[in-house]
Order: C-alpha cells, then structure tokens, then sequence
C-alpha cells in the first residue's frame, strides 16, 4: 500500500488516516481508504508510455525475487538459486524468476560472435551461425525444466521451512526453436551414431552425453523463452531444451552438439548427478524427472492469515514422462484423499495447475498433494523413496510434501512417519 | 567457446601447427572425428569398459535397436544453410575425452610436476593434499567409505574413469581461469590427483595410452541402467493408512536452517 502523503492526510482528517496506516498491512482486514476519497494514484497522473522501455513488476512485489541456500555451496558462482512459486499464479514461471544454475557462472555472450559445431559421427559436418539456426523449420512448447537437485535438502529430514527452497529449482516456459532432430538430419547420422554430446560456451564447458533416440524425439535448440529471446541465466543465445529429463542435461550457452558411438562419461554424470545409494552402489544416467507434485498455497510463505472459513488449496504438478492425468489431495497427513480439478491446459512434460476448495475449520491439518502421471505412475511417500534410494542420494527426490497447517494458520514443512 | 576460438583463429592462420596438433588429438594417426573407423569404436573400450557396460550403453543409446530402423525426414543438406567446417575447426571444438581415450592429445606428465602445478592453482580449494577446503569438493579419500552412513564421494573413491579426471582438468579448471591449462600441465595434475589417491605410482607417467588403463577402484559401481519405476503405488483414496500411524519425523521450523524469506535477499550472517 502507498503511503499516504500529506495531501491525503489532510483531506480524510486525523482519524481516517489512522485507518489508512492500518490498511497498509497487507491483507488487513479494515475498510479500504476510498472510496469516498480519492487514493494518491487516482487524482493525479500516472507514469507516461515508454516510461519504462523493458517493464518490471510492482514495487509492492519486490519480495518476489529468485532466493538461495547461502551454505550449501562454496561459491554463488557454482550455485543455484531458487524459483518463488509461492507467487507463481500459474503454470509460466517469469523468466526473471526462472531458476539458476551455473557452475561458472552466467557468459555473456555476444550472437554475432556465436557459433554452433555439429560434428563428430555423422555424415556432414555443419558449422552455423544463430541466424543460420534461425532459418531451420521451428517449434514453440511449453516444457518444464526441473534440476534434479531439487528437493535434496529434504532428503534426510525437513530442514528448510520453505516452498521455495524445497521446490523451487524448477520452472515452466514457452520455448522456441529448432528440434534437434532436424539438425540431426541435416547432418546425417549413422545406424551407430547412438549418442550425442551437447556441450556449453560457458567456463565449465558444462557437457552432458545423450541417447540419440532421445535427440531425435523432442528435443529442441531454443533461442526463444517467453515471448522473448533466452535470458543469459538460461543460455543466451541458445540452449537445448530436453523435455522431461533433468535440468543439466538442458545444456545452455552451447558450442557444440557432438556424435559418438559410445557416451563420453563426463564428470557431469559421474561426480555428480549420479545417486549414491544406501549399499556403496550408484546410479548413472537417471535422466527422467519423476512425476511430482507439491501445494503451493497455503505453505510457509502463504500461510492461512485470515482465521477458518473458505479457501482454495492451490499447487502445480509435472511429469517428466508425459501428462498430469490426476492430482489428489489429503487434509489428515495421506488417510484420506479427494480429486483435485486440473486446470487446462494440460500438457506433455509441462506444469499442471491443480485446485481444491476447502472450508478450513481452524484446526490443525497435515495437507499434501499426490499426482498420478499418464503412464500411472504414482507420486511415492518420503518413506517409500527412502527404501530403494538410501537415506540421501542427493537426486532426484520426487517424494509427496506435507505440510503442517497449525491453528493460528501458520504452516510448517514436516516429514511423516 | 573463447579458447577454442582463439586456437581455430590460430589454426587457421597457419601458424603453431605443432601446438594445435598437441591440443586437438593426434590427428595424423587417428582419423578425424566424424569419419567411419574414428577412434570411438568398440575395439577400443577393450580393457577399460566392461562389454556389460558397453552393451547397457549400447542399447540405451540406440533404443534397444530402434535406431537401425530410423528413417530422417529429409535429405542430408537439405536446407543449404551454414557452412562445412575445416577438420581444424572440428578438432578446435572438440575437446571431450571419453573412456576409450579418443582425443586425448599428445603430451605427458608425472606426479613430480603435477605437485607444483597443483600447489600454485589448485591447493587453495581443494586443499593442499586434496582434502577440499572451504566447502570445495574433496579429490582424495573416502576409498571404502561409500557403502557406510558417512559416505565421501573424491576423485579416488568414486570416479570410475581416469579419462574423465583429464578431461574435466582440461575443460573447466582451475576454477577462476577455466581450460587454460595446457596439455603437459592437465596429464601432471592427473598423475599427482592420481598418485595422492594411491592409484599409480610417484614414478607413473601420464601419456594418451597411460590414462585410459587405469583402474579406478569404483569403476563397475555404477548401474548405468535406470532401474525406474521402483515403486508401484496405486491411487488410494480412502482409509490409506491408519491414522495413528502417522508421526511428525522432522519439522523445519525447528532446524533453524532457513534464510530469511521477505525483503531483500538474505546472505545469511557468515554466509558468501
């Protein structure tokens, strides 16, 4: 809320100003100050057009920022940041709020100076420029693209009281560009051409190996993220987008798309993203990101401010492996469960936006959201995760979130039994 | 892209043959990438990639065979957009190393040079004898330390291949000045990483043949193979669990761990 300035004041007298300054805690529930009197903002003007050329948010938003875990790594140059979906209202994440994760940090890379290298175990080797990539026949899908770190600190207990710091390492665009697999045929591959290493510009020459017949599915080389060109966080001036499979492998800033036979084994699929489990054994090249699911209101950052009565239970659910086909909620902590209505559009490898009314009888609740996903899949509890993949394999946690709605509304993230 | 540009840029100009020669793989012996009968075929992995682990890789790549079947949409070239590269090009671009120790360059080291390289770039990360430092990554120990509740993941515990250790030196550290290194120096450091890791000796030397037939002790650790699903719940609706069953097991409010999460962002008292 504006702060009331002395014309204002003046105008309401004493004890109406003392109800505009109560009004100003969000969500208060007092009178609004007008009418009858006119607000600041409507007996003047506003800003003029082109005020600003590249808008931004409200300045009553300025809390709605991409957030970190300031201890979970040596240096934000290796880091991730963290998407607010607490404020996301639909399945678009803004491209200023779209998660990140480098580990050399954002290249500034100029388009002129941009080339990509198609080379390796095909037929005719290509070199282009992104004007080159540009003329190629193209698409526009909405994916999500989800790290599959996300959720890692949960592993082991609930530890971070959070939406955003738990899920937040995913977001959902528009992206635009050529698929893959016209390049790929552009170039020609052979019966043997069986993998493809997409490497990024980047310090980290972040590189990832990939199975051809996942190339020559539905993957993209995007240059476009909603309605306009890659931010730099996300690869200016292009990227691969991987549908569905975990977000490193969605090279950015990248140089070069290499073909082998065999993968290369890179520190990226080894060192890391590879599941440690309970027995000293590991997992390489999980790709898929499971389907899952999570409320994101209420939840920490949204709690139940306004005493019981009726609210909307709202959340997003994605599956790497196709649709969303139901999304179940339970208020009693997974007795019992009710069919929450999905928003269209519902799409392949896409958020899905879910809701369920509820009359909140000011008691305390335990609240989660399980989605099954087209294949049947069914989001699994924290206890079931742990059984095959150990106490913390760091990856691919996928598992149902509860949380702790208390009396006074507050709501805390909890891990059941 | 910036080092490689900068050796294409080199190439081309005719001069330092024998430096991009070093760099880019020793093409007067190998094929070119990209040509049938490259270095990246089977006969190679012989002795370094177990034929289980070949055969996994094999049928994931190509869709259990599917990919024989695959018929492309349009002729090669059809398009007639951007340009063939030069085989200098390609060999600029390509740095990846894998297994089999395809594009490993020409050039050697030991653990000897490898010490001093790694006391002036390296030691203040990762600590001076690989123990990590400052919450970077550890590069030695925890050798049997996996299977336990306390598991260390290091270069010497976990990597299952030595080519990987070249290959990440080379393309993305040190940190502050990645892929500046040059290959002498990546096959030194390699040797002492090695060495420190009690995985070759003080006096091995690391060469294009030496590094792809180490055996690193978690090398067939690795299921390469997604095992998923490995749960098959169906949908329950109703009376899934018994109430009384269910205990809170860890709450984040009282882990203290969270930054603050209004106003602008929070660094955390100590954090970076």
């Amino acid at each position: 809320m504006t702060k009331p300035n002395r014309r204002d004041m003046f105008k309401l007298g004493a004890a109406a100003g003392a109800t505009l300054i109560a009004a100003s805690a969000r969500a208060a529930d007092t009178a609004p100050a007008a009418p009858p009197a006119d607000n600041s903002w409507s007996d003047s003007l506003g800003r003029p057009v082109d005020d600003r050329p590249y808008g931004r948010p409200s300045k009553y938003e300025s809390s709605v920022v991409r957030r970190y875990i300031p201890w979970l790594s040596p240096t934000r140059l290796a880091d991730a940041s963290f998407t607010p979906l607490q404020d996301q209202p639909g399945i678009i994440t803004s491209n200023g709020l779209f998660f990140e994760r480098y580990h050399a940090g954002v290249p500034s890379i100029n388009p002129a100076e941009f080339r990509l290298m198609i080379s390796g175990r095909v037929k005719k080797p290509l070199l282009l420029t992104l004007d080159q990539i540009m003329r190629y026949p193209s698409v526009s899908r909405i994916h999500f693209i989800e790290c599959p770190a996300n959720g890692a600190t949960e592993w082991p207990a609930a530890q971070l009281n959070s939406l955003q710091l738990t899920h937040g390492m995913i977001g959902c665009a528009e992206w635009t560009g050529v698929l893959l697999k016209t390049i790929l045929d552009e170039v020609g591959i052979y019966p043997d051409s069986r993998w493809v290493l997409p490497t990024g510009s980047d310090g980290a020459h972040m590189d990832r190996s990939l199975p051809m017949v996942k190339c020559l599915d539905d993957c993209i080389l995007a240059w476009g993220q909603n309605g306009e060109a890659l931010r730099p966080e996300q690869g200016y001036p292009l990227r691969l987008v991987v549908p569905g499979w975990q977000g490193n492998v969605n090279v950015k800033w990248l140089r070069q798309i290499q073909v082998g036979r065999e993968p290369w084994i890179t520190r990226e699929e080894t060192s890391e993203y590879s599941e440690l489990l309970g027995d000293g054994k590991s997992l390489g090249f999980t790709w898929v990101m499971d389907a899952k699911s999570v409320i994101t209101f209420p939840c920490p950052e949204k709690p139940l401010t306004q005493g019981p009565g009726f609210y909307e239970i709202r959340g997003l659910a994605w599956s790497g492996r196709g649709k969303v086909k139901y999304v179940d909620v339970s208020l009693d902590g997974g007795v019992n469960f009710q069919r929450a209505k999905l928003d269209n559009p519902i799409l392949d490898k896409c958020m899905t936006r879910f809701t369920l009314p509820w009359w909140w009888d000011g008691k305390p609740a335990l609240i989660q959201s399980r989605v099954t996903d087209d294949t049947g899949y069914v989001q699994p509890t924290i206890v079931q995760k742990h059984k095959f993949w150990g106490k913390d394999p760091v990856y691919e946690n996928n598992s149902i979130q509860t949380w702790q709605v208390l009396a006074d509304g507050k709501v805390n993230n909890v891990q059941l039994s | 892209m910036s080092s490689s540009r900068k050796l294409v840029a080199i190439l081309l100009g005719g001069a330092l043959i024998a430096t991009a020669t070093a760099w880019a793989g020793d093409t007067t012996t190998l094929t070119p990438p990209g040509q049938a009968g490259d270095h990246n075929s089977p006969k190679y992995y012989k002795g370094i990639v177990s034929q289980k682990d070949l055969q996994v890789w094999r049928a994931e790549g190509d869709g259990n065979g599917k990919l024989a079947q695959y018929k492309p949409a349009t002729k090669i070239g059809y398009y007639k957009i951007g340009t063939t590269p030069t085989a200098a090009q390609i060999a600029g671009w390509t740095i990846a190393v894998p297994p089999s120790g395809q594009n490993l360059p020409a050039g050697s080291g030991t653990s000897d040079k490898g010490a001093t390289i790694y006391a002036n770039n390296c030691a203040m990360c990762h600590g001076g004898f690989g123990e990590g430092a400052n919450n970077y990554p550890a590069l030695v120990g925890g050798v049997g330390s996996l299977g336990t509740p306390g598991p260390e993941k290091t270069v010497g515990s976990y990597w299952p291949y030595a080519t990987t250790v070249w290959d990440y030196i080379n393309r993305a550290m040190p940190f502050y000045a990645p892929h500046t290194l040059k290959p002498d120096e990546v096959y030194s450091l390699t040797a002492y990483i090695l060495n420190m890791n009690g995985i070759t000796k003080s006096a091995w030397v690391a060469d294009a043949k030496s590094v792809p037939l180490v055996k690193m002790p978690n090398r067939n650790a690795f299921n390469w193979k997604d095992p998923r699903p490995v749960t098959h719940n169906i949908a329950c609706m109703k009376n899934c669990v018994s109430a009384s069953s269910i205990k809170i097991t860890s709450n984040a409010l009282t882990m203290n761990l969270t930054p603050r999460l209004t106003g602008p962002v929070d660094h955390m008292k100590g954090g970076k």
